[in-house]
């Protein structure tokens, strides 16, 4: 089977489990995949399987692009994102079809990627979690970065911690658990919090 | 189109048989309690202060005088473990959150029975 899936980020939920506990979680709409290329061993050096997932209008598609989808004749009904998947065993062919239950089972822990809600330019107590300063008793450094390291090199180190660009990057999170799925609707519900906003694509990946 | 698949997934865990009540309403909360593998039933009576919507996420608070201490407990009213919700009495109030009655003991906490309901 597949490494992993392509999936996007629909909203956050509340169910009961089967002990009646309270569980947050979020619900991810994953594939249908096609698989759209597979890589072998003898001809590209290792195994993989490129997928793709969701819908995007033909004109938006450039040629290269719908050439290469042409090979499994999706060119049509070209797919929005395309990614590649180590294969853990065989019996994958060009022009499949993959689904979420085929892939992941209930109760199973897998690594979720995607990418954060983007922060702006954030400063260090809300980038790096710095402590800042008082906000009262006649203080003025509220939340300043204040020193910048030692004065002895007379200067400043690189990738010292100041403000900047916070968040609109890739965040994998591990050993998520799946608490259910739903292959009539092609949905996922993760327990807990998934990097980035609703609508957002998500990678679910295998766990070794 | 999310919003309504969100739904459709709380749908599921909803409870279609919980009683039409408000704050102020005396009620009778039925709570499943595990002990080791035994399951038995226990009750909690008191009077409604608040009621928090939110489809799955709904709770209430219930408040009583416990031995001359006051006792409350918040309710997931769709949990599986909170079974039958009964009704014993309607109160007539003002507002929808009761908060003021925790600084209210004896006579002074009483509620009218509101007989229009």
């Amino acid at each position: 089977m597949i490494g992993g899936l392509i999936g996007k980020k629909i909203g956050m939920t509340h169910v009961f489990d089967e002990k009646g506990r309270f569980v947050p979680v979020t619900v991810l709409e994953i594939g249908p995949c096609f698989v759209t290329q597979v890589r072998s061993a003898e001809h590209d050096g290792y195994r993989a399987a490129q997928i793709g997932f969701g819908q995007i209008a033909k004109r938006k598609v450039n040629k290269p692009t719908s050439g290469h989808l042409q090979r499994v004749g999706l060119h049509e009904k070209p797919l929005r994102h395309l990614k590649e998947f180590p294969i853990l065993t065989d019996e994958i062919q060009e022009g499949q079809t993959i689904k979420v239950d085929q892939v992941f089972s209930e109760g199973e822990t897998v690594r979720i990627t995607g990418t954060s809600k983007g922060k702006g330019f954030a400063g260090v107590v809300k980038r790096y979690h710095f402590h800042g300063g008082p906000m009262t008793h006649g203080s003025m450094t509220h939340r300043r970065p204040l020193s910048s390291g030692a004065t002895g090199p007379q200067r400043v180190f690189k990738n010292t911690r100041k403000p900047g660009r916070m968040g609109g990057e890739q965040v994998t999170q591990r050993d998520v658990t799946v608490v259910q799925i739903d292959p009539d609707k092609n949905l996922m519900l993760i327990k807990g919090s998934v990097p980035g906003a609703n609508g957002e694509t998500i990678y679910v990946l295998k766990q070794n | 189109m999310s919003q309504q698949l969100l739904a459709e997934i709380e749908q599921k865990y909803l409870k279609t048989d919980v009683p039409e009540f408000r704050a102020g309403d005396t009620v009778r909360v039925h709570v499943r309690v595990r002990e080791g593998n035994k399951e038995r039933t226990q009750m909690f009576e008191g009077v409604v202060i608040a009621r928090k919507h939110g489809g799955i996420r709904d709770t209430i608070t219930v408040r009583k005088i416990s031995y001359g201490v006051g006792v409350e407990r918040t309710f997931p009213i769709h949990a599986p473990v909170v079974g039958n919700l009964e009704v014993l009495r309607k109160g007539k109030v003002r507002r929808a959150k009761l908060y003021y009655l925790r600084s209210r003991f004896g006579k002074a906490a009483r509620l009218k029975e509101d007989m229009s309901r």
